[in-house]
């Protein structure tokens, strides 16, 4: 075995090691626990709350485009902590690159705003 | 001193470890200026439009506005183009794009497909009761792609041009918004397209591992001085690459999205597809395997005869038996990959020359194509069956026409564009010796020459007076049956129509200048 494919080895114990430590737990508590299920104990858990129609009921658009918005966000917030990190090592051109980034994004805010994505109707 | 100031303190000392500044690329800013006139018009365009407080004028301000910035980035060319007749290529921004005569052609050719699509758009907008700048916003967007697919000189920023074109197409497929067949276009074209983005990605690793680059530049510095012996990883890689560039511009037996495709999007956006997405492809295709990979020709040059083969001979026997002329002519376009691949098979100057004269011939006979094909669509984009071409001469002479010598003109007939640009593969293919290529390609134009003539012979000796409500632009005839209603159409298209009609006969009749472009664009 070469070893580029030896290396590939801590991956499979890694996986063994997640399967064995999960099913043995779990199958650990399948033997202590108390089983005593009740119809309450078996409705579906929906943050305490009383769960309502079916699992494929139809959620709105709008939460669609935040969440558009929000990957958006949330990726521009990935590229900029290790830029953050790095800011003297990379200088003005660093500067003046993520300057470029963020203003692009913030042209797509703008966009949005104007076509009333952030108003709640 | 806590953990975190401690993490901080390293950071620091590494950094001064590592010199207190990274070499940073020295940007050639006019080698790259098309792309980022592209880019910029697109964001500028974007804003003002979505600033706008009455919409009343926005399509037709947006319509100059990416008319004027395709023209800015069409004029950068010409300082670059004079830099690339002096100097090889420049190498740009650490060696990842080649700005080259070959870069420029395909600038050229986006720049132009973007302008003449634009002109068609403006009124099919105003015709489809569409407003929004965003058609035109992706449209130079899907531009700058292509001129960054073109000039790429490393497969991962070739990979970046390819999603910027294909993202903004998948989205520009559905910009009707109020046709079904336009949404599920899009959606087709998303997800064979993403699949066939990630078959590409996976052969651009597999050539990584093989070759130990993703420059092309490097890779075939490598494949020249080391001989692979166990190469199934570099196979496995190209390969896959040609899988998914062969997708991209609709190479059999990767064409299956094509007529749904064609079909469903708006007709100017299939007209600008089929131009400007196609000539992207190629140019990647060509690049990668005439230059990177121009050691392994022996191996993909089988590859290639057989897609090649495949495209013309598919293309054209399924474009028969079509009764839609969106579909007819998406086979027709399988069919013409079929015969650009010959210049690539061929792998010599002449053919890339004439794989390039077909490219842009075949860009403008399609933007043309489209253009007639929106007009005679009618409102709601729908009137595309044959019956609808009945009699089109009489409704309208100079559609008649124009539609006559771009069919004309793909059939291969002399003094046409057409001609030209098969004559210069097949010729090409000779020189290779690969006589029997040459001979099907001859063969496919013959049937080839069936399907477009059946048009032409509906417009000219078809009645139309079956199913005349069918046809909007009819519709006013329906009192009298006498007089046939003529077609009218936007200034625009019909501006648009005209340039392509001319540049079609300009260069079936006075092709150097074409040709000299394009022999000229090589990859030295």
């Amino acid at each position: 075995m070469s070893d580029y494919l030896r290396s590939y080895l801590t991956v499979i114990f890694l996986a063994g090691a997640a399967f064995v430590l999960v099913g043995g737990t779990l199958s650990l508590s399948r033997l202590v626990r108390p089983k005593n299920p009740s119809a309450s104990k078996l409705v579906a858990y929906e943050s305490g709350v009383d769960p309502v129609g079916a699992g494929w009921s139809q959620s709105q658009i709008r939460y669609y485009l935040y969440a558009l918005l929000f990957v958006m966000f949330d990726v521009e917030a990935v590229f900029l902590f290790p830029w953050a990190l790095r800011l003297e090592l990379f200088g003005v051109f660093g500067l003046i690159e993520m300057g470029i980034f963020v203003f692009i994004l913030l042209l797509g805010l703008v966009y949005a705003w104007r076509k009333g994505v952030l108003r709640w109707v | 001193m806590s953990l975190l100031a401690q993490a901080a303190d390293g950071a620091a000392d590494t950094s001064s470890a590592l010199a207190t500044k990274l070499a940073t690329p020295k940007v050639d800013w006019i080698a790259i200026s098309p792309a980022v006139v592209l880019i910029a018009g697109a964001l500028v365009l974007i804003v003002i439009a979505s600033l706008a407080k009455h919409t009343k004028w926005v399509r037709g301000f947006s319509t100059w506005f990416t008319v004027g910035t395709a023209l800015t980035a069409g004029a950068f060319t010409f300082p670059l183009w004079d830099r690339v007749n002096h100097a090889r290529a420049t190498s740009v921004l650490v060696d990842a794009l080649h700005v080259d005569g070959f870069s420029v052609f395909f600038t050229v050719v986006a720049v132009g497909a973007v302008i003449m699509a634009t002109l068609v758009l403006d009124g099919y907008l105003l015709r489809e009761g569409l407003e929004g700048p965003e058609v035109f916003v992706l449209m130079l967007l899907s531009a700058s792609g292509g001129v960054v697919m073109a000039s790429a000189n490393d497969l991962i920023v070739l990979f970046l041009g390819l999603e910027i074109l294909s993202i903004s197409l998948y989205v520009l497929a559905g910009s009707h918004l109020r046709r079904a067949e336009s949404q599920e276009a899009a959606l087709k074209y998303f997800v064979l397209g993403g699949f066939s983005s990630a078959v590409f990605l996976y052969g651009i690793a597999l050539t990584y591992g093989a070759t130990g680059s993703t420059n092309l530049t490097e890779i075939a510095k490598y494949l020249t001085n080391n001989i692979v012996f166990s190469n199934g990883l570099l196979l496995a890689g190209l390969s896959l690459m040609l899988v998914g560039l062969g997708f991209k511009v609709a190479a059999v037996p990767f064409h299956m999205w094509t007529p749904d495709v064609y079909q469903g999007s708006p007709s100017p956006v299939t007209g600008f597809m089929a131009a400007a997405a196609k000539a992207a492809g190629f140019s990647a295709l060509l690049r990668v395997m005439l230059t990177g990979l121009a050691t392994q020709r022996l191996d993909w040059q089988p590859i290639v005869w057989v897609l090649s083969v495949a495209s013309m001979l598919l293309g054209a026997v399924l474009a028969v038996v079509q009764t839609d002329v969106k579909r007819m002519l998406a086979y027709s376009s399988i069919s013409h990959a079929g015969f650009i691949l010959i210049g690539l098979q061929a792998a010599n100057a002449a053919g890339l020359s004439g794989a390039l004269v077909y490219l842009f011939a075949y860009a403008v006979i399609v933007l043309g194509t489209f253009a007639v094909i929106t007009v005679v669509g009618g409102r709601g984009d729908a009137a595309h069956s044959l019956d609808d071409y009945n009699g089109l001469a009489r409704r309208s002479p100079f559609l008649a026409v124009s539609l006559t010598v771009f069919l004309l003109a793909q059939a291969g007939i002399p003094a046409t564009s057409g001609f030209i640009s098969k004559f210069g593969v097949i010729r090409a293919a000779a020189d290779a010796h690969s006589y029997a290529i040459a001979i099907i390609a001859m063969l496919v134009s013959v049937i080839g020459a069936f399907f477009y003539l059946r048009v032409i012979l509906r417009m000219w000796a078809g009645s139309d007076d079956h199913d005349e409500s069918s046809t909007a632009n009819t519709a006013d005839a329906a009192d009298t049956a006498d007089v046939v209603a003529q077609i009218r159409m936007p200034i625009a298209t019909q501006l648009t129509i005209a340039f392509a009609f001319a540049l079609t006969i300009a260069i079936g009749i006075a092709p150097q200048m074409l040709i000299d472009f394009a022999d000229r664009a090589l990859l030295r």
